[in-house]
């Protein structure tokens, strides 16, 4: 065990990490969601976040992802201070989020909605008139869900027709396709089948072959250990312990997210 | 292995057939208001026949004419509602807005030729005031609906009541007269002139001179308000389903959180979607002071109605996301070929707003039961 935070250490001086997140504290008026909340990722990882609802995962992440901004502490991506005001600026600059609601529009077909607010237009009479560029999404499209192992039947249907799963991998693909490089996933097999389940985990392995870091944040801890090389855990705003997937137990993290243990308080003694 | 496979493939099947019965019913949602229009022609050339003992045809080439020119301002506040609806929103303030725009066009049009300007460029300044003075109105609508997130149903309304106070004050309460007379003929000519039998002929875009019986019979084909508002039908339809404007207006439509999330500027596109749909109404206003020779202050009023019938009847869904431009384009010659054909029927007045009613009813009815069907065939 002593051995192992030895062993992040040396990781952590090895490689550079994708993110860094420092003291970070978000407050809504009296309640202080993400109370001074230190963490890493780095290239080619899969971070588990887990904790009891209202435990601050949501926020924190949204701090990340540009949705909120936080009230003290500093995130750094690819060793650049960031500051986001808009989910748009984190997007530019690649954090790629996929939301406990899906940020799909149901209306849309799978092209429409890879392209959304990014849409490819051809020019006629020198700029004058733009056309939607149908062929070049939909040939795209195709491509990066083949390349991720996805089967949809039609593209050109709306995607409200789609399968849960389906319109999951859908929103995965959309934040492959604009090289993410770092995907940020809350809770992304709510609301699935347990076949559509397994796809998306699929997914998310898929990514870390590609060398995309994931922070996956779910409640359903067979999914975490199933995934992830590294856990976070949180407890009433606080980060309550880090542990390697490979050396820990969903019994320990238990117990962790219901405060039972606290690394905080347990290095105190 | 083998019995395993063979069941495998027998489900196949029936997800195969299930798709199949949903592509049906998607596809019946969607062609059922031209098989409803195709259905009322129909009747009508019958029941018409029957009625005036074969001596009235309801399908001749001026009853056409005849509903095209009637269904020109009701398409034309249809047209900008149809992006708002799919948008999400409602404009209720178009109708007001069209006679607020027939004033204000009546009035630069008489201010502009009396500054001895000629015909033409009156007419021109007739219409950018039309368009400049609604866009300006819908900007401050959509401004104040995405800014200041009061409820469209209540910026528009109060808009409608605020319209309808200028288009009085500004026509001092009277109708606006003393347009050049000229200003007539762009109203009411039109590209083609067709005379049939001795001494006639067909008159591409000069009309003409002739008297009596033969005036009588002449009719006039696509009348340039019908022209320019194929134009502008022709526009909307290229802009929603072909351009990034369409497709942010779909987006939008189909979930806004989405639509933010992606970048699209929601709030900007908003106010604009707001500026057109006034300034389509503004086009009605205008041509309806060409047609009148005459700047009327209530004349758009009783066409609000009319025109958010002619949305929902053509498919767009109050909920936003659906809709189509072609779907408003039939859903207002739904209305026009049923009042037409009533009056045809000698059938009083007030039966045409009954069924008008009952159609609008009828036709959310339809999109729903097959939002039931797919939403069934889902759950199975
Ligand atoms: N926009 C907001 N305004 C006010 N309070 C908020 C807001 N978002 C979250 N909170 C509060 O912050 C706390 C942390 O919420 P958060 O959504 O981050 O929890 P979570 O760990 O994601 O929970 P869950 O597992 O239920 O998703 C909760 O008490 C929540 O009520
Ligand atoms: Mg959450």
């Amino acid at each position: 065990m002593e051995q192992t935070a030895v062993e992040i250490k040396q990781g952590a001086q090895t490689r550079e990490p994708m993110l860094r997140v420092h003291q970070l504290v978000k407050r809504f008026g009296g309640l202080t969601a993400v109370n001074k909340v230190d963490f890493e990722v780095y290239p080619g990882e899969v971070v588990g976040l887990v904790g009891d609802n209202a435990a601050g995962k949501s926020t924190l992440i949204k701090c990340i992802s540009g949705v909120h901004q936080p009230d003290e502490g500093e995130i750094f991506f690819q060793g650049q201070r960031v500051r986001f005001s808009r989910p748009m600026e984190a997007r530019d600059a690649h954090i790629e989020t996929i939301y406990q609601d899906l940020a799909l529009a149901g209306n849309l077909n799978v092209g429409a909605n890879i392209f959304m607010g990014r849409e490819p237009q051809k020019s006629y009479l020198g700029g004058l008139i733009k056309v939607l560029d149908e062929g070049f999404m939909l040939a795209e499209s195709q491509k990066i869900m083949g390349r991720l192992g996805i089967h949809i039947p039609d593209f050109s249907q709306q995607i409200e027709t789609l399968s849960g799963g389906q319109r999951q991998a859908v929103a995965i693909a959309r934040a492959v396709y604009w090289k993410a490089q770092l995907m940020i996933m809350d809770e992304p097999t709510n609301n699935l089948g347990v076949v559509e389940q397994r796809q998306v985990l699929e997914l998310v392995q898929e990514l870390r072959q590609q060398n995309v870091p994931v922070i996956l944040i779910s409640h359903t801890l067979p999914d975490i250990f199933a995934v992830t090389d590294r856990i976070v855990v949180m407890h009433r705003g606080h980060k309550v312990t880090e542990k390697k997937t490979s050396e820990t137990d969903s019994q320990e993290i238990v117990q962790y997210m219901v405060g039972a243990l606290d690394d905080r308080r347990d290095s105190y003694l | 292995m083998a019995v395993q496979k063979q069941t495998a493939d027998l489900a196949g099947l029936a997800i195969l057939t299930k798709e199949r019965q949903k592509q049906l019913a998607l596809l019946l949602s969607r062609v059922w208001a031209w098989v409803f229009l195709a259905t009322l022609v129909l009747f009508f050339v019958v029941s018409v026949r029957q009625t005036s003992g074969g001596a009235v045809n309801f399908l001749t080439v001026r009853n056409s004419q005849n509903i095209l020119v009637a269904i020109t301002p009701v398409f034309l506040l249809g047209l900008g509602q149809t992006f708002v609806i799919i948008a999400g929103g409602i404009d209720l303030s178009v109708g007001h807005m069209m006679s607020m725009a027939s004033v204000v066009s009546a009035l630069a049009i008489r201010g502009v030729y009396n500054e001895g300007a000629p015909l033409f460029i009156s007419v021109v300044a007739g219409f950018l005031a039309a368009v400049c003075a609604t866009a300006a109105v819908g900007m401050a609508h959509g401004t104040i609906i995405a800014k200041l997130k009061v409820p469209a149903f209540i910026v528009t309304l109060g808009g409608s009541f605020i319209m309808r106070g200028v288009a009085l004050l500004l026509s001092d309460n009277t109708t606006v007269i003393g347009l050049p007379p000229g200003v007539r003929d762009y109203g009411n000519e039109s590209l083609l002139y067709l005379i049939r039998g001795e001494g006639g002929g067909i008159y591409f875009l000069n009309r003409p001179e002739v008297s009596g019986a033969l005036l009588r019979s002449m009719d006039r084909i696509f009348p340039y308000p019908v022209v320019l508002t194929a134009i502008a039908a022709a526009i909307g339809i290229f802009v929603l389903k072909k351009t990034a404007f369409g497709r942010y207006t779909y987006a939008i439509g189909g979930n806004r959180e989405a639509a933010l999330r992606a970048g699209i500027p929601v709030d900007r596109h908003v106010i604009k979607l707001y500026m057109l749909s006034a300034a389509t109404a503004g086009i009605a206003g205008f041509l309806s002071t060409l047609r009148y020779t005459a700047g009327s202050a209530v004349i758009g009023e009783a066409l609000l109605m009319s025109s958010i019938a002619a949305v929902i009847i053509g498919g767009v869904s109050l909920f936003g996301g659906a809709g189509s431009v072609t779907g408003t384009v039939i859903g207002a010659l739904i209305i026009a070929v049923l009042t037409t054909g009533l009056v045809m029927l000698n059938v009083q007045a007030f039966w045409q707003f009954i069924v008008v009613g009952v159609v609008v009813i009828l036709a959310v009815l339809i999109d729903q039961s097959r939002d039931l069907i797919m939403g069934r065939m889902e759950s199975e």
